[in-house]
């Protein structure tokens, strides 16, 4: 049943990121050229995601538990550090040349090439390393 | 602005958010996908890994979906009618974006979904900060890219 429930929830953010343009990288990288010809569309995307979640969590967490797991598994930290603050910076930076963040990396595997094949074995082994550092 | 692209991100921006709700409402989990793959490959086994597998196949066969219906929702802005764009860079540059984008992603432990959706939307203070930082850094790096070395060349 957890297989399931996973599966759904990741067709749904497959066809939301392919539906609000997300699994082209040079529509984000439009966002990102504020200099340029603008293309706002990911503020869309962003603002739909981020409003629905914020509504539906709160919804979700009033039942005190998930259907299939014993408690909610929420991050706890509140301190702002160097790995948090450092890793956030590279990762921009990769965002930027690529245009890809790494769900959208993913969910273009359908049409895969071999610069996107080069990104998502060089993305695997940025989590290798980090879980190293 | 285009109205029509406008509400097509509208669309795929709730979609995105009821998985976020989804997946919290079934097994108590944040839809992080940096988090959700990485622990998918270089976690050891905690019973948590089928889950991650499927949602991996969801994530790829959402587009799929779009593609062998024809495409005609997709929202891919210089080839209508396509789902999946092209990467922008050749294999070096992709190399190193893959890279930077593991490493921040891991080190800064999540990506534009766990911290800018999920944890925005949790009203995290880590997570709003890493999101600020990563949307900035992108910015500059794409004004480098397109301003400063495309235009000397």
């Amino acid at each position: 049943m957890k297989t399931l429930m996973g599966y759904l929830a990741g067709l749904l953010f497959g066809l939301g990121l392919a539906i609000g343009g997300m699994t082209d990288p040079a529509r984000v990288i439009g966002f990102l050229d504020i200099a340029g010809d603008w293309d706002p569309t990911l503020i869309f995307v962003f603002g739909g995601a981020v409003v629905t979640t914020f509504i539906g969590y709160r919804l979700v967490w009033k039942r005190g538990t998930p259907w299939l797991g014993s408690r909610f598994a929420l991050p706890t930290r509140r301190d702002l550090d160097a790995r948090l603050l450092g890793g956030a910076a590279l990762f921009g930076i990769g965002w930027g040349l690529s245009g890809y963040c790494p769900g959208p990396a993913v969910a273009s595997i359908a049409d895969l090439s071999v610069p996107l094949t080069a990104m998502l074995v060089a993305m695997a082994g940025g989590w290798w390393l980090a879980r190293r550092v | 602005m285009d109205m029509m692209t406008s509400l097509q991100g509208l669309i795929g921006g709730v979609l995105i958010g009821l998985s976020a709700v989804w997946l919290m409402a079934a097994l108590g989990r944040i839809a992080g996908i940096s988090g959700i793959l990485s622990g998918l490959l270089w976690e050891r086994p905690d019973g948590d890994s089928a889950w991650r597998l499927t949602f991996l196949l969801g994530l790829i066969s959402g587009p799929l979906l779009l593609m062998l219906t024809g495409g005609g929702l997709g929202n891919v802005a210089d080839s209508p009618g396509e789902v999946i764009g092209a990467p922008v860079g050749g294999v070096g540059t992709m190399l190193v974006a893959g890279l930077l984008v593991g490493l921040g992603t891991g080190l800064g432990s999540g990506c534009t979904s766990g911290h800018g959706v999920c944890g925005m939307a949790r009203l995290s203070l880590r997570s709003l900060v890493a999101t600020l930082i990563f949307v900035a850094m992108a910015m500059a790096t794409v004004y480098v890219m397109q301003h400063i070395v495309e235009g000397a060349q």
